[in-house]
């Protein structure tokens, strides 16, 4: 009795121990299987046929703040700042939208007659805005020390846009360039160099002037 | 002690999020002969690298037609998007990045673009914005500044839009909008005031596609205000410039 017992315990223990190995068996053969499949099969022939939209981080914006001089023609230089964006269309064409703000000083009229003011200080008030087309002309790497390289552009720019200044609206064509120097692949530093030109007759005869702006910026991609 | 332990256990936490954070990039295998990597986003960058066929690199980032990728052995450049459609996927399938080519010029749905030009006279400056509903038919958001020697003037207008040959790399379009003019008249003129009016306008005009994803566009729009006088006031309007599409 008590041996027909243990032959049953056996059997059972057995049967455990089988099911066991058989469970691990097909265990491992699934994960056998992607192992299988992960081995490419590159057939450079084979029809492009599916589309696999691939969901990656494009970083074709930019977005920053600048700083600088801004020299209004006949009305002294003072400090400009101002925001910008970008959008990069190609590696050799931007869109940018900028948008700076500065403050008229006095005339050398001014200046020598003493107390007289060609304008009020509400008007002394400069503010721009412009839609410019940039082209990278000389893209490039510049070196700090020997391990350290850092991609970086100099850029043409041109456009068009609306200069307020003493009360009235001036449309203003931009010329310029300039150099961005990118810290990494989302951080940039420029520094630009600027020409608005626009028509005035605050000074009685109506001219071209031209007003020079040179900023450092910081921006970043996004 | 247990604090130091437990600081060590956080960055270790951190750290295990992070190297999860970056499986989850895209993986592609290299079916070419080889895969080059450059040092930069844009053709003048130096060669660095070279990833040899069947090796697995995971798509860190794009920036306009390159990629930023990573080999398994960590090393990091970009490869052009050319290059990066020849890979498979980990399951073996081509793969397929948004091209910005001619053929998604026609298939476009966003497209933005800067134009300056003419207005009865003055100085024009002019944004715009559109969507298209279907290949033929889009709807455009613009809004102009105009300069003139009298006065100056906003412009913001819903603009329907007809491109009968989409295919066609230079296409023409024809344009129907409506919307507000403002106009400020200059300071001289004592007897004019500010004034905010209906505009209309039916227009023609063409795009012309250059490159990637960039073109040209030049258009003539014909512009009806209605003025509080008896008279409406006709407007010739030309302009150009550059548009993108994404």
């Amino acid at each position: 009795m008590e041996s027909r017992l243990r032959i049953f315990l056996l059997k059972l223990v057995c049967t455990l121990v089988l099911a066991g190995i058989l469970h691990g068996c097909s265990y491992l053969r699934v994960d056998d299987a992607p192992n299988d499949d992960t081995d490419p099969v590159i057939s450079p022939e084979l029809e492009r046929r599916t589309i696999t939209e691939a969901d990656i981080d494009s970083e074709d914006f930019e977005v920053g703040a600048f700083v600088g001089v801004m020299s209004i023609e006949d009305f002294g230089s003072n400090v400009v700042y101002g925001a910008r964006g970008a959008y990069h269309i190609t590696e050799d064409f931007f869109a940018e939208a900028a948008i700076g703000r500065t403050k008229a000083g006095d005339t050398s009229f001014e200046t020598l007659s003493g107390g007289a003011q060609v304008l009020t200080d509400s008007q002394r008030k400069l503010t721009y805005y412009n839609l410019s087309l940039g082209y990278n002309i000389l893209p490039g790497e510049a070196f700090i020390g020997k391990g350290h390289a850092f991609n970086s552009a100099l850029y043409l720019i041109a456009g068009v846009g609306n200069t307020e200044f003493a009360d009235d609206s001036h449309f203003t064509v931009n010329v310029g360039a300039g150099y961005r120097f990118l810290v990494n692949d989302g951080v940039a530093l420029h520094v630009d160099f600027r020409d608005h030109i626009f028509k005035s007759d605050l000074l009685g005869n109506n001219k071209t002037t031209h007003n020079l702006e040179g900023t450092a910026g910081i921006s970043f991609f996004f | 002690m247990r604090l130091f332990a437990a600081l060590l256990v956080l960055v270790q936490c951190l750290f295990s999020r992070m190297v999860l954070a970056e499986e989850q990039y895209f993986t592609v295998v290299v079916a070419e002969p080889y895969l080059e990597l450059h040092t930069g986003p844009g053709r003048g960058y130096p060669v660095f690298h070279v990833v040899d066929r069947g090796d697995e690199i995971e798509v860190i980032k794009r920036h306009t037609d390159w990629f930023k990728v990573r080999t398994a052995r960590g090393k990091k450049g970009w490869a052009k998007r050319a290059d990066m459609q020849q890979t498979l996927t980990t399951t073996g399938e081509p793969t397929q990045f948004a091209n910005a080519g001619f053929d998604d010029f026609s298939q476009r749905r966003w497209e933005g673009g800067i134009l300056a030009g003419d207005f009865d006279g003055g100085d024009l400056i002019s944004a715009y914005v559109s969507f298209a509903m279907t290949q033929n038919l889009a709807i455009e958001l613009s809004a102009s500044q105009m300069f003139g020697d009298f006065s100056d003037a906003v412009i913001g207008t819903v603009n329907l839009v007809a491109q009968p040959f989409p295919e066609w790399r230079l296409s023409p379009f024809l344009s129907l909008g409506t919307g507000f003019i403002y106009t400020d008249p200059n300071v001289t003129l004592i007897d004019e005031s500010d004034r905010t009016e209906q505009i209309s306008s039916v227009g023609m005009g063409v795009r012309w596609y250059l490159t990637r994803r960039f073109l040209l566009r030049a258009e003539y729009k014909n512009h009806v205000i209605f003025q509080n006088k008896d008279d409406n006031q006709e407007i010739n309007e030309w302009k150009a410039g550059f548009a993108f599409f994404f």
